[in-house]
């Protein structure tokens, strides 16, 4: 256990320690994600005042979503590691090649680092400033709220760790194809685009029109944001928790077997770059 | 040789590199217009849902989002050259070559380069007005359409002069920092939904301290022919674009003072 663990404690603090040094930019990076929230809260708010028929997901509810989202959106997996492109095109990547590792084992903490250690710098303040700065401020109505219960924040917690993995597994996928495409730069743009849409960042999935939303119940995205935020809020009722937990493990099984795959083949055709 | 064709010949030796590398920025332009789609198509979601947003119908909502999109377009293509103005000239050091040609900054950076991958957002803009304008059957008048123009190019100053106004920022900082884009890309946001809509602090900040309302909502909504539900005068929603070329004079003075505390990175 210790065996594997090790190198990934190495690389996650690792990482944190390189982005600590950029303190302007994690506060940047933290208020406008702030001014996109409040944005969106605005309009989504707007909307909820115009109807009084019964909607698939109430305000409030929608607030826990929005905030959530804002508070984990690093940890979708829209992009690509800028280190890791620039390994594949130097040809910096044999050198993992040689290490004594499992070679997608090491990769995957690798990513997992990468995921996660933003986000939890920008997370935590974003959490504290929705869920006690704004009841202080006045704006109740904005606030991030408590978890609807117990259960939905064991839930929430346990959903929040495999959207983790889940996200590793397809930023993983992504990064084992720049063994074929090496820029990398249209992978990212595609991902980002399929990410925003099916994880529900761009508009809530509940919201979309009826006759869509059975499509998207199925789709591995929904894992990453739908899933957790709707958990936390009680739109998922307690006693479907565990399914929907079910249903994230399994995509994350599936795809992290399908990079395995795809690894494996990538390294037999690899040609390493530069002498 | 006078300013204007010295841009124009800038802009076409940028153009023609473009060209070299044609499938590059083709991708560019088509993921941005892909973006556009997806923007579009998650408000469409939310008025198939809610019908309408406090009292506005999609197609008016339409013209919002066409108009800032197409304004903002319009701008990155001259800006570019603030956009990366930290990274590519000042923590190089590069901007001393600007610096020493007899020309003024602003000119040579608004030619530094025309950045066609902007098309996949000016595009959608420019096609979303028209469907807009057909879907609300606007009337095509010379007035109606000249206001919409006096408010793009009020908008284009404006959005020109907060890229301006981030390139300052580098004098101070090195690196361009990741806070403009509240105003930039945020603004574009903002701006995509009608104003009434936010809270009142929102509407104060963008009308008095950034003029955003005063090249989107209040001339557009003067174009769609409906009352305000804020209460401003038609004269003033007519006159409010001027703002935005205000703005970029108030920008450019803070460029000059920036430019005057430069010293270079060095070599």
């Amino acid at each position: 256990m210790n065996d594997a663990l090790g190198p990934l404690w190495a690389v996650l603090s690792a990482r944190y320690r390189t982005l600590l040094q950029y303190r302007a930019a994690a506060f940047a990076g933290f208020a406008t994600q702030l001014f996109w929230g409040a944005v969106k809260l605005m309009i989504l708010a707007a909307f909820f005042a115009a109807t009084t028929e019964p909607q698939p997901m109430n305000l409030t509810e929608v607030v826990a979503y929005v905030w959530l989202g804002q508070a984990l959106l690093g940890m979708l997996p829209w992009n690509v590691d800028a280190d890791f492109r620039e390994q594949v095109r130097d040809g910096a990547v044999a050198y993992d090649l040689l290490r004594p590792l499992d070679l997608y084992a090491y990769w995957f903490g690798r990513t997992l680092a990468f995921r996660v250690a933003a986000p939890t710098l920008r997370g935590v303040p974003m959490v504290v400033f929705a869920m006690v700065l704004l009841p202080l401020a006045g704006l109740d109505d904005w606030a991030l709220g408590p978890p609807a219960s117990g259960a939905a924040f064991a839930g929430f917690v346990v959903s929040v760790v495999l959207a983790a993995l889940l996200a590793t597994a397809v930023t993983l996928l992504a990064h084992i194809s720049l063994l074929w495409t090496i820029s990398g730069v249209g992978m990212d743009r595609i991902l980002a685009v399929l990410v925003s849409i099916f994880s529900g960042l761009i508009v809530p999935l509940p919201l979309f029109p009826d006759w869509l939303r059975p499509m998207l119940e199925w789709q591995p995205f929904r894992g990453l944001a739908d899933v957790p935020y709707r958990i936390y809020s009680g739109n998922i009722p307690a006693a479907e928790i565990a399914p929907e937990l079910v249903f994230t493990l399994g995509w994350t099984v599936v795809l992290v077997l399908l990079g395995r795959l795809i690894l494996r083949r990538g390294v037999r055709r690899m040609v390493v770059q530069g002498g | 040789m006078n300013a204007a064709v010295l841009l124009a010949r800038y802009l076409s030796i940028s153009l023609r590199g473009q060209l070299q590398y044609r499938t590059s920025f083709v991708l560019a332009g088509i993921a941005q217009f892909l973006n556009c789609l997806i923007e579009l198509g998650g408000i469409w979601v939310l008025f198939d849902r809610f019908g309408n947003l406090s009292g506005w119908s999609f197609a008016e909502v339409a013209l919002f989002y066409g108009t800032v999109n197409a304004t903002y377009a319009l701008a990155e293509l001259l800006a570019t050259g603030f956009d990366h103005f930290g990274t590519l000239y000042v923590k190089t050091g590069d901007f001393d070559r600007l610096l020493l040609r007899p020309r003024s900054t602003v000119l040579q950076l608004a030619g530094d380069e025309l950045s066609l991958r902007r098309l996949g957002r000016l595009l959608p803009g420019l096609v979303v007005i028209v469907a807009a304008w057909i879907a609300l059957d606007l009337p095509l008048e010379a007035d109606r359409v000249a206001l919409l123009a006096l408010a793009m190019a009020g908008g284009m100053a404006f959005f020109f002069a907060l890229l301006v106004l981030q390139a300052t920022m580098c004098f101070w900082t090195t690196e361009s920092l990741e806070l403009m884009n509240i105003l930039t890309y945020g603004g574009v946001e903002t701006a995509s939904y009608p104003l009434p809509i936010y809270h009142r602090f929102f509407r104060r900040f963008f009308t008095f301290v950034v003029p955003l309302a005063c090249v989107g909502y209040f001339p557009v909504v003067a174009v769609l022919g409906v009352d305000d539900p804020l209460g401003t005068s038609r004269l003033f929603q007519v006159s409010a674009p001027l703002a935005g070329f205000a703005f970029l004079g108030v920008s450019i003075g803070i460029w000059q003072l920036g430019v005057r505390r430069y010293t270079s990175t060095g070599s």
